[in-house]
């Protein structure tokens, strides 16, 4: 490692100068690292933008529980009672009330509009629940509710939390494998374009060692210039997706995951660590791809 | 300087060089001769390392080859001018830059002034700046033996080095060649050209070896 950064850190111009400039590997090499850094760019908002989604799904739904009461018009109220009546009793329910008419209404509206007669339906009575910090005991509280109120059925989300917070939780790592393999993928292109680089360059190989070049001389020239045209790659696919990912439209809690997928606050810092990852991928790809090469070379 | 004992090299069909025993004494002057593919280029090759013997031990400056680890062959190298007959350079680079490109290796920061006079000394002065590929073919010769002498090596090896080159150049490669080895330098040079070994015989105390049914004999009167 510390042999590695000091090729690229002390390497002279005299020893850039042994290899000639010019060469498809030069355009190659600096659009692979762009183009798989505009990449790792969106991998990288996926990663974060699903993390902040499975936060938030799990926050906002862990702490609330939701009972429904079906019982006939005329029971209706009585029930409702009955069971705000339970809920006042149990411990670990911070608040519960039941939801008005004009809630209701409000969350059946993206189905039916918003001038649903919510009155004349039999439409089921929702309470909302919050609990404390200790938190209740859900199966007690059932049998204590079909005792006193048999139309009352608690749902603690449970069965909607667990598979979208574990959705969001693979989207996530899923950003994060795509990071990894973009990041392999940069190698390999960086390694055939090296090895091209050098095959190119055997007889520049072959006269160096005969005047005495070390290996780790001859390496330093062809790591060095790969490097550096890979994080110059890599600086230009960053800037890319990142006004790509600023172009995404804002923010919007009624748009759902796809607007929210972008950088927040300091997460706009962390593309700017893809170009000097680039550096070191592109640094001991052309390094290993350059000892290889050059241990063909007596 | 550099030594060799009961060498053999074998390319693989058969031995090429067998129970080769040289010894190349600080400030002499050798010739290897011998009719093509005997053998001449395979020799050079085992004395600057570039191959390793199949059998016997190639010592230079003291140290077995086959205890060299690839950064001491570059060290060693560095006491060595090599000049081939297909003489090789970096095309993109003039040819100030290639004739000091040893020193630029080896991190070492050269005289611009003594770099003219060494190109003043080969007769390339005003080419400093051309490109090799528009060299011609005495110009490479002459700009590969300042190359490699400009490290002050204590050997030269030269392969062939009057091959491409007309009478009146190949005297006057030999002359630098003499005058190196009037400097203290071990010279060892591999040629066919007879005449060439005649005419030095007239300028440097050289002894003369013969490379016959794969083994190194010194030549005799016929010479």
């Amino acid at each position: 490692m510390i042999s590695a950064l000091k090729i690229l850190l002390l390497s002279d111009r005299q020893a850039d100068r042994v290899v000639p400039p010019t060469g498809h590997t030069a355009w190659l090499t600096t659009f692979t690292a762009a183009a798989m850094t505009f990449l790792a760019v969106f991998a990288l908002a996926l990663s974060l933008a699903s993390g902040r989604l499975a936060a938030r799904w799990s926050d906002a739904l862990a702490n609330t529980a939701t009972i429904r009461i079906s019982a006939p018009p005329d029971q209706m109220k009585q029930q409702t009672d009955a069971v705000l009546a339970v809920l006042n009793t149990t411990p670990g329910i911070a608040s519960a009330r039941a939801l008005t008419d004009d809630e209701q209404r409000k969350l059946l509206s993206p189905w039916f509009g918003p001038d649903l007669p919510v009155e004349a339906l039999p439409l089921p009575r929702l309470v909302e629940v919050t609990e404390d910090d200790a938190g209740y005991d859900s199966e007690g509280l059932r049998q204590r509710l079909l005792a006193e109120a048999p139309g009352a059925v608690l749902d603690d989300h449970t069965r909607w939390r667990r598979p979208l917070a574990t959705a969001a939780a693979r989207l996530n790592l899923l950003g994060g494998l795509s990071i990894l393999l973009i990041a392999a993928t940069m190698a390999a292109m960086i390694t055939l374009a090296a090895n091209a680089a050098l095959a190119a360059n055997a007889q520049v190989i072959r006269v160096l060692r005969l005047v005495g070049a070390q290996d780790d001389y001859i390496a330093a020239a062809f790591v060095r210039r790969f490097t550096l045209r890979s994080v110059a790659g890599a600086l230009i696919g960053a800037g890319l997706g990142m006004i790509g990912v600023a172009l995404l439209p804002p923010v919007d809690e009624a748009g759902g995951f796809l607007t929210g997928l972008g950088f927040q606050g300091a997460g706009w810092l962390l593309p700017l660590v893809l170009p000097p990852l680039a550096g070191v991928v592109a640094l001991f790809a052309t390094r290993a791809a350059a000892f290889r090469k050059l241990r063909e070379v007596q | 300087m550099i030594a060799f004992d009961n060498v053999a090299y074998n390319y693989g069909g058969g031995e090429l060089l067998s129970e080769v025993n040289l010894r190349l004494a600080p400030g002499s002057f050798h010739f290897l001769t011998g009719p093509s593919g005997a053998g001449k280029t395979t020799l050079l090759k085992l004395a600057y390392a570039e191959l390793l013997p199949t059998a016997g031990h190639v010592t230079i400056f003291g140290n077995d080859v086959r205890s060299l680890g690839r950064n001491d062959v570059a060290l060693t190298r560095r006491r060595i001018g090599v000049v081939h007959q297909d003489v090789q350079f970096l095309d993109h680079l003039p040819l100030a830059a290639n004739v000091s490109l040893p020193l630029t290796v080896s991190g070492k920061q050269g005289n611009p002034r003594d770099l003219s006079d060494l190109l003043q000394w080969v007769g390339l002065g005003k080419l400093a700046d051309a490109l090799p590929p528009s060299l011609s073919g005495g110009e490479r010769q002459r700009a590969a033996l300042a190359r490699a002498i400009i490290m002050g090596p204590d050997v030269i090896l030269a392969d062939e080095p009057t091959g491409n080159l007309d009478w009146e150049m190949s005297l006057r490669l030999l002359t630098l060649l003499a005058e190196l080895n009037r400097m203290g330098k071990t010279i060892l040079v591999a040629t066919h050209d007879l005449n060439l070994i005649r005419q030095a015989k007239a300028q440097v105390a050289a002894r003369v070896l013969r490379i016959r049914n794969r083994r190194i004999q010194l030549a005799g009167a016929d010479l």
